[in-house]
């Protein structure tokens, strides 16, 4: 009878242990993530950056595409940053503010990464996973049709497409979606083939079910976690790219602007003194890409653990 | 592995006929050619130019005789652009300007970024792993044509002790700043990837057996771990290299090298298209040997691997 009250009291806490509910792999990973400084910081980071690009347009002074005459080639004395001119980040060359073009590059440049990241997600999962679980020499093809895309310079055909068709940001977002699924199909593939053994995909397929519904719907969720961490490490890739062909001018076309085609405006006026030119629109650009590096790695601490 | 070899050549050939349809067919299908200009020249000229290039010939006979010179005699055909000249020329005026950037380019980012990663690793979360660990993440978000002006500033307009671009010769003042600037990216990628495999491999069994057995440090690390840690980076450098070699087309256009980058986007903007041809050939035919190389290297070093 000694024992009643520790017994009691012990059943008790494996009752409130049986409360606790069991634990997902998504709230293990959130829970990992959470932990995890850096991507948190990062997360924050990227949200304010999201907000600054799509509600910092609401307190800027001047439309982007207006000219300021009377600061069109003075901007070097006349134009630098000031709260009271309205122009806070300054004037650009042409007399524009540079505040609401910052604001709309960063729009710019974070569509283009998030639409490159999804071209490669869409694509280049369904891709993979229906190599790699078809299989045999449907695989083969498939994936030697990547290793020859792969090997085709792209910079170069982008820049002859641009150069060709017209620069649009169509045919960007064509060219980027044309490079980025390419890697993504190649790790889906991978992850696919340890996927299809499994008991789950065999009861799948002992009950009837068809192929393209397995893909879908017991392949690709699997697949989800180490996508979503490549597609966050894309991003920032995307960007670089991106700015990389706005330098050649092949990029966003005026009057819109991206932050790779601010920086190269900056650049080329370094030499006046204007460094707000470049240092405003770099400013933007490195914390964007650093949020997504530590978001990226957070991630993918979380999804695919080891012990590194 | 010779059938590997075989094989993987087999695969290489069509890729690179692929890489000669898909780039004739853009070409091709572009509005306005290569003598279009804002004065129209008068129509039986134009007729005697397009001749004199095959350009009023079909599509399919153009792009067949083209292959057959490039196959046969190693003739990418004449320059539109620049009349004197034929592509073979252009690239023999720009290619060694970007071979002798790149190359070095690749050794120092190689040579950098392995030192970098491993020290890194060996010390990890020191004050020297988070230093190293900014400096990559920092290297790569920074694009290198903001990257060169400002290196220019400081050592040209600041310093003096740099010329601010051409090439002259090669000599070794001219070709600094372009293989920091191109390299520094990819250095910072190798240094990040060296960093991660090598704490893989430091937490491992046998690196744990080699500890135990007493070795030094410096021991372990360079004779037991050094090895597994750099397969990831060999399969990097594959693209790494291409991309080094057939260099930047921004550094050329900063530092003006005449590499072929500065001569692939003249052409691009001018419609020379035998000149894009050549050079878009060239970066296939480059890139194709390089993963080749890499693949066969890595095949030979990692014997899990099955060809």
């Amino acid at each position: 009878m000694k024992l009643a009250e520790p017994d009691a009291k012990m059943l008790q806490e494996v009752g409130a242990l049986a409360e606790v509910r069991g634990r997902s792999l998504w709230a293990d990973a959130r829970a990992r993530f959470l932990r995890n400084k850096a991507a948190l910081i990062g997360l924050v980071v990227l949200i304010l950056i999201c907000l600054f690009a799509a509600f910092g347009g609401l307190i800027a002074q001047y439309e982007r595409d207006f000219v300021d005459f009377s600061l069109m080639g003075a901007n070097a004395y006349q134009g630098s940053p000031s709260i009271e001119t309205g122009h806070y980040f300054g004037v650009d060359i042409d007399g524009r503010d540079l505040y609401a073009r910052t604001v709309q590059g960063t729009r710019i440049s974070l569509l283009v990464g998030i639409v490159g990241a999804l071209v490669a997600v869409l694509v280049g999962t369904l891709y993979g996973a229906t190599a790699g679980y078809i299989g045999g020499r449907v695989d083969n093809i498939m994936m030697r049709t990547v290793d020859v895309l792969m090997s085709i310079p792209f910079m170069f055909v982008l820049i002859l497409m641009l150069v060709i068709f017209g620069r649009s940001i169509l045919m960007l977002f064509i060219g980027i979606g044309l490079i980025s699924w390419l890697d993504m199909a190649r790790i889906a593939r991978g992850q696919t083939l340890t996927i299809k053994n499994k008991e789950f995909v065999e009861a799948a397929v002992a009950t009837g079910v068809k192929p393209l519904k397995i893909i879908l719907r017991h392949v690709v969720p699997n697949l989800l976690g180490i996508v979503i961490v490549y597609a966050t490490l894309l991003v920032p890739q995307m960007i670089i790219f991106e700015s990389f062909i706005s330098y050649l001018g092949l990029g966003v076309q005026e009057p819109n602007t991206s932050l790779g085609a601010l920086m190269s405006l900056g650049t080329k006026q370094m030499n006046n003194g204007t460094l707000w030119m470049l240092f405003y629109p770099l400013f933007f650009f490195l914390i964007t890409l650093f949020a997504f590096f530590f978001v990226g790695d957070g991630l993918r601490d979380a999804l695919d653990p080891k012990d590194r | 592995m010779f059938a590997y070899i075989v094989r993987r050549l087999a695969i290489a050939i069509p890729t690179i006929l692929i890489l000669v349809v898909i780039s004739f067919l853009l070409m091709y299908s572009a509005p306005g050619g290569p003598f279009n200009s804002e004065r129209p020249l008068p129509a039986e000229v134009m007729a005697n130019l397009e001749a004199k290039y095959g350009l009023d010939q079909p599509m399919w006979r153009q792009m067949v005789s083209y292959v057959w010179g490039v196959v046969t005699q190693f003739d990418f055909g004449p320059s539109f652009q620049y009349t004197d000249r034929t592509v073979n020329d252009v690239i023999a005026q720009g290619f060694p300007v970007t071979l002798t950037y790149g190359l070095w380019s690749a050794i120092v980012a190689m040579v950098v970024g392995v030192s970098l990663g491993v020290s890194a690793a060996v010390r990890q979360n020191s004050v020297l792993d988070y230093l190293a660990v900014g400096i990559t993440i920092g290297a790569q978000a920074l694009p290198n044509f903001v990257m060169a002006p400002i290196l220019v500033l400081i050592f040209t307009l600041w310093l003096g002790w740099l010329p601010g671009g051409g090439w002259n010769g090669g000599q070794w003042e001219y070709v600094i700043m372009p293989v920091i600037a191109l390299s520094t990216s990819y250095m910072a990628s190798i240094a990040r990837i060296t960093r991660s495999s090598m704490l893989e491999v430091l937490n491992s069994n046998f690196i744990r057996t080699a500890q135990a057995k007493g070795l030094p440090m410096r021991r372990v690390v360079l004779r037991h771990a050094l090895k597994p840690a750099l397969l990831p980076v060999l399969s990097y450098l594959g693209p790494a290299m291409v991309g080094m070699i057939t260099g930047s087309v921004v550094v050329d256009i900063i530092f003006s090298t005449g590499g072929i980058g500065q001569f692939f986007v003249n052409s691009a903007f001018n419609r020379d298209y035998a000149v894009i041809m050549g050079i878009t050939l060239l970066v296939g035919v480059l890139t194709i040997s390089f993963n080749l190389i890499v693949d066969i290297l890595y095949a030979w070093i990692d014997p899990k691997i099955r060809y």
